[in-house]
Formats: structure tokens, C-alpha cells, sequence
């Protein structure tokens, strides 16, 4: 092959036992491959169609996001965590405000608690939908369900816009409240969006969950095991696929989280079709989840008047907060010295830890199939490489 | 859980371990537990089987940069001034070493609790900086301590797959060292702000242009 041809390859000889010349194929999947979401790139060797090796190669899009903000302001950093996930802007504000309200000590008010729900959940509803669209589109489901699903989660981002100003970089939270309250008939329009959902929901089940070729592909694919599953600290859909029960909203209860009725619901294979099912089924439970919060949202203020988010100051010491991204946990540790900028400033991504079992889940699958199970992990890269 | 049982126990279980609770006097309450090079594994080791505590997930892993510090100290020194031997204050100023410190967030997926903190420090920054994996026992630090010596330059024993994550492995330096200076790759772009203006003659003049 060339080298100018896009995935470079090239042949080297692997030892065998039997005598015989077999060859493995290396192949360089990315950085510029429709399938990785972004900028990232798999060294795969191949025994035919079989994977025998495959190292992830990460740092294509790093910026050092941490060392950045390390130089700005508490405040100074929260656009910027929009642009980690790029997809669920708001369930990073979330994070990172929770961790300077922890640092701090910062009490949020009621109005604003159901506020972050209420958007926290709206994410997660518009990061599955797509999620579940690319994950059909790396399979070859070409348009039909990513359009599917990108019809809807437009309805949730008209939704951020007229909330936040903007669709995707929400920039929505701060710490010790929120930064703008709804407008008028905002609630009304939420109500009717959220309702609406279970009959796409219904739809694209109908569509996909039985699909033949769905099936095929997914069932039995990409299998993770449980015991795996917890030593390499995966978190979120992925970790529920496996049948874990682990689910930050409901271990850590933060914000308001228990005082909604839902529930978690687990794989049981641990397959690609699980994590898909999963997503799915916790796209039902945040619908519970908001239908709840938006009928007991109370009036009242939506920032802590003590707080002054200007010219902020925590006292020297340090705070790990965490939430349940849609992604999974996502973390921020903060150490402040006593100075306005944080003298340490760390972003866990869920993205960048679940990538760990890649390697493990496409051992002895077919090439094919490395492009699935990376779309089940749902990976951003905005978050891995920071 | 409490902190202070956690590390009486681990004294128990584990012998020759040399354990320090850091506090934190943040609202937070997170304090965390410094942990010696020599028993680490075998801490962490407990941690994650005891059957009680079963820290079976590994959240968070990170470094952090703690550069020396000039000490400023008051010694009394004998001195001869003019021929008779005098005891004359000086001020004498020693640079500390300063450390690299890696930390753990730890929490349990089967008992629900958490999180400990543990921490690690190695004895420099130059160049004693190594420090014991903790990926055979939480796989999940795998990545993660990967980043720490691709961004702090720490060395993991036990390790894997220690190479750099992020940056590409012809670099060199850790940028997320307080010291860390960006090199001097710049290129000049005709852009009307004053800053970029005057770095662009900086440049020129330390590259002995015009």
C-alpha cells in the first residue's frame, strides 16, 4: 500500500508455531475515520479479519484544559467546561459547580436544585438519543436513525437556546445556583417536549430494538464482564450494561436526586446490544424523573445570595465532586491555596476510563466490529484528550 | 466512614506501613491519607479485599506539582570581627525540594461508600521520582497514571504500559509542571494586538533577526 492512502498498513510477519508464514495486518483506524467521533486513533493488528491487538492513541485535541484554567478564575473556567462534552455542556457545569460548592461550601437554593435537574435530565435525554443514532449510524444504518434522533434532540436544544442563550455551550450553572431563571412559558414548552418523548421512544423502539440486523450485530458483541467492569472503574450506561448497580444519583444523592422515584435500570450481558438497551431505558426514567421535578418546581430565588461568584476566593483546602454524566461519573477535583484561581484543577472524564477495556472488549472480534463497540462506549473527545 | 479507623486498621493488617492522615480545611471535609512508597501495594491491596471496605473502584487519579520553597531561617553563627570572636545572627535561606504527589479517590461499587483519598509523594522533582503503580490492583488507574507521567513526569514501577497519553512521545518536557516553560516554537502572524506584537519582537531579537 501507498502512503498516501488514508488507513496506512502494513504487513509484518508474525512468528508461528506450525511453520507456516502467517501474516498480521496492522492497520492505523483514525485519526480521521468517520467512526471515531472526533480525533482518535486505534493501532489494530489483524489475523485476517480477527483483532489480535489494539492500542488506543489519544491527544489529538489537547489543549491542557487543566493547565488553562489553573490560570483563570473559578468563574473563568465554567464556559470552558462546556467544551469538554460537548454534547451534555450543562452536565459539566453541573459537576464543576458542584465541586466549588463542595470546596466552599455553597448551599444551592431549591428553585435552582430543580432547575439543574430539569436541565441535567433534558441532557441526558438529548446525549442518548444521539448516542443511540451514531451508534446505528457506525453500523451502517446510514441517515434514517441519526435523523431520527437528531430531530428530537433539536426539540431539546430549542429548548437550551431559549433558556441559555445558545445550544450547545449552555454556560449555564454557577456556583450556588443557576445563571438565569426560565422565561416566560418556557415550563409550558419543556412539558410538552418531555411529554412527546415517549411516543418517539415507542417509535424507535419499534424501528431498531428488533431489528434482525441490529441483533446480529450487537448481540454477543463486545462483551464486558462485571468483575472487569469495576476493576477498570467504568462508569455510566456502560457499567449498568454489565449488570452493575451503580448509578451516582442514587449512591451519592446529590443535589435533589432523592426525592424522584426512578430507577436504575441493568444489563445482563454486557454485550453492545445491552448498553443500547440501557440507554434506551434510562431515557424513560429521566422522562419520570422530569416530569416530577417539573411539576414540583418551586418559585423562589435561583442563586445564593452569599455568594459573591466575582473576585471568589475558597478558603485553602481541597474537594472532589462528582456527578452522574450521561457519559458517566464526571469529576472535578479542586485544590485552591487561598488565591482566586485554583491551584489545582482536575477533570476526571468518563469518556477517557471507559476507553481502558476497549482493547479487552475487541480482542478476537472481527474489524468490523471495533467500529460498534467504540459506539456503544459513546466517547466525546472533547473530554479524553481535554 | 471514618478516616481515623481506616487507618488504624490498615496499621493492623498491614505491618511496617507508615500512614499520615493530611487534613482539609476545606467545607468539603475530604481528608485524605498519605501513604509510604515501600507498602503501598500491599495498602492498597487491603483496601480493595478487606471485606468490609472493599474500595473495589478507583475513581480519580491525579498529580499534582509541589515545587521547593525558599526557607528563610535565623541562625546564629560564631564569626571573628575585627579579631574577637563574636556570635552574629544570619539569615540563612535553603531552597526545599519540594514533591510530586499522586492522589487516589477511592470508592466501593459493593458497599456504596466513599470516597478515601490516598496520596503518594516522591522524595523530588528532579530526579527521585518514582513511584509504586497502583494499576495491578485498580485497573482503572491504567490511563490515568499514564497522564500523570506524560503531564507531571512521574515514574510508575509496576506499570504496564508507561508511556506518554496525551502528548506525543517525542516530547519532552511535563507541562503541567508549575515551572513548565512553553518553548519557543512561535510563529509570527501579522495580528493587530499589542501582545502578540510584542512577543513577535521578542522572538526576532532572541532569534537575532532584525
Amino acid at each position: 500500500m501507498s502512503a498516501t492512502t488514508a488507513a496506512t498498513a502494513r504487513f509484518t510477519l508474525k512468528p508461528s508455531t506450525d511453520g507456516g508464514e502467517d501474516q498480521l495486518l496492522e492497520v492505523s483506524m483514525g485519526p480521521q475515520h468517520p467512526s471515531t467521533h472526533g480525533v482518535f486513533r486505534m493501532d489494530v493488528a489483524l489475523d485476517g479479519e480477527r483483532v489480535v491487538k489494539l492500542k488506543p492513541v489519544f491527544g489529538y485535541l489537547h489543549r491542557n484544559h487543566e493547565k488553562i484554567a489553573e490560570t483563570e478564575t473559578y468563574l473563568g473556567s465554567m464556559p470552558y467546561t462546556d467544551r469538554l462534552d460537548y454534547l451534555c455542556s450543562i452536565a459539566n457545569n453541573w459537576s464543576y459547580a458542584l465541586a466549588v460548592e463542595k470546596l466552599a461550601g455553597i448551599q444551592v437554593p431549591e428553585r435552582a436544585e430543580y432547575l439543574r435537574v430539569i436541565t441535567g435530565e433534558l441532557t441526558r435525554l438529548q446525549n442518548h438519543t444521539s448516542g443511540i443514532g451514531f451508534l446505528l449510524q457506525d453500523m451502517g444504518a446510514s441517515g434514517t436513525p441519526l435523523m431520527y434522533a437528531f430531530r428530537e434532540r433539536e426539540k431539546v436544544l430549542d429548548l437550551f437556546e431559549s433558556l441559555t442563550g445558545s445550544r450547545m455551550m449552555c454556560n449555564y450553572m454557577r456556583f450556588g445556583g443557576c445563571r438565569v431563571d426560565m422565561p416566560a412559558g418556557w415550563l409550558q414548552q419543556a412539558q410538552k417536549v418531555v411529554e412527546a418523548f415517549p411516543r418517539f421512544l415507542d417509535e424507535f423502539e419499534r424501528l431498531l430494538s428488533g431489528n434482525e440486523i441490529l441483533m446480529a450485530r450487537t448481540q454477543g458483541v463486545g462483551v464486558l464482564s462485571k468483575e472487569l467492569a469495576v476493576d477498570a472503574g467504568i462508569t455510566g450506561p456502560m457499567l449498568r450494561g454489565s449488570g452493575v448497580n451503580y448509578d451516582i444519583r442514587k449512591v451519592d444523592k446529590y443535589g435533589i436526586y432523592d426525592r424522584f422515584a426512578f430507577r436504575v435500570p441493568l444489563g445482563e450481558h454486557g454485550d453492545v446490544y445491552d448498553r443500547y438497551m440501557v440507554r434506551l431505558l434510562e431515557m424513560r426514567e429521566s422522562i419520570k424523573i422530569l416530569r416530577q421535578a417539573m411539576q414540583d418546581i418551586p418559585p423562589g430565588p435561583i442563586m445564593d445570595a452569599k455568594t459573591k461568584i466575582r473576585g471568589f476566593r475558597p478558603k485553602a483546602g481541597e474537594a472532589y465532586g462528582r456527578t452522574e454524566s450521561p457519559k458517566g461519573e464526571l469529576g472535578f477535583y479542586l485544590i485552591s491555596d487561598g488565591s482566586p484561581n485554583p491551584y489545582r484543577y482536575r477533570v476526571r472524564p468518563p469518556s477517557l476510563v471507559n476507553l481502558t477495556v476497549l482493547e479487552d472488549m475487541c480482542l478476537g472480534q472481527n474489524v468490523a466490529d471495533i467500529v460498534i463497540i467504540l459506539g456503544s462506549i459513546d466517547i466525546v473527545l472533547g473530554e479524553v484528550d481535554r | 466512614m471514618n478516616l481515623e479507623t481506616i487507618k488504624s486498621e490498615i496499621e493492623a493488617n498491614v505491618p511496617g506501613c507508615r500512614l499520615l492522615i493530611v487534613p482539609n480545611n476545606s467545607p468539603s471535609g475530604q481528608h485524605s491519607l498519605l501513604i509510604d512508597r515501600e507498602t503501598a501495594l500491599t495498602v492498597a491491596r487491603f483496601l480493595r479485599d478487606a471485606a468490609h471496605l472493599r474500595f473495589d473502584y478507583c475513581s480519580n487519579v491525579t498529580g499534582i506539582d509541589w515545587p521547593g520553597k525558599e526557607i528563610t531561617e535565623k541562625v546564629k553563627v560564631k564569626k571573628t570581627l575585627d579579631g574577637v570572636e563574636q556570635e552574629v545572627e544570619e539569615i540563612q535561606k535553603t531552597q526545599s525540594a519540594g514533591h510530586l504527589e499522586a492522589v487516589y479517590h477511592l470508592y466501593s461499587m459493593e458497599k456504596k461508600h466513599g470516597p478515601v483519598i490516598l496520596r503518594m509523594r516522591t522524595e523530588d522533582r528532579a530526579d527521585r521520582i518514582h513511584l509504586p503503580s497502583l494499576t495491578p490492583i485498580w485497573r482503572s488507574a491504567e490511563f490515568q497514571e499514564r497522564e500523570i507521567f506524560d503531564l507531571y513526569g512521574i515514574v510508575f514501577d509496576g506499570h504496564p504500559d508507561l508511556r506518554r497519553l496525551l502528548m506525543w512521545d517525542g516530547f519532552e518536557d511535563h507541562p503541567m509542571r508549575r515551572d513548565y516553560v512553553e518553548p519557543d516554537d512561535y510563529e509570527y502572524e501579522p495580528t493587530p494586538h499589542d501582545a502578540v506584537l510584542q512577543r513577535a519582537r521578542q522572538h526576532l531579537s532572541e532569534a537575532g533577526g532584525r
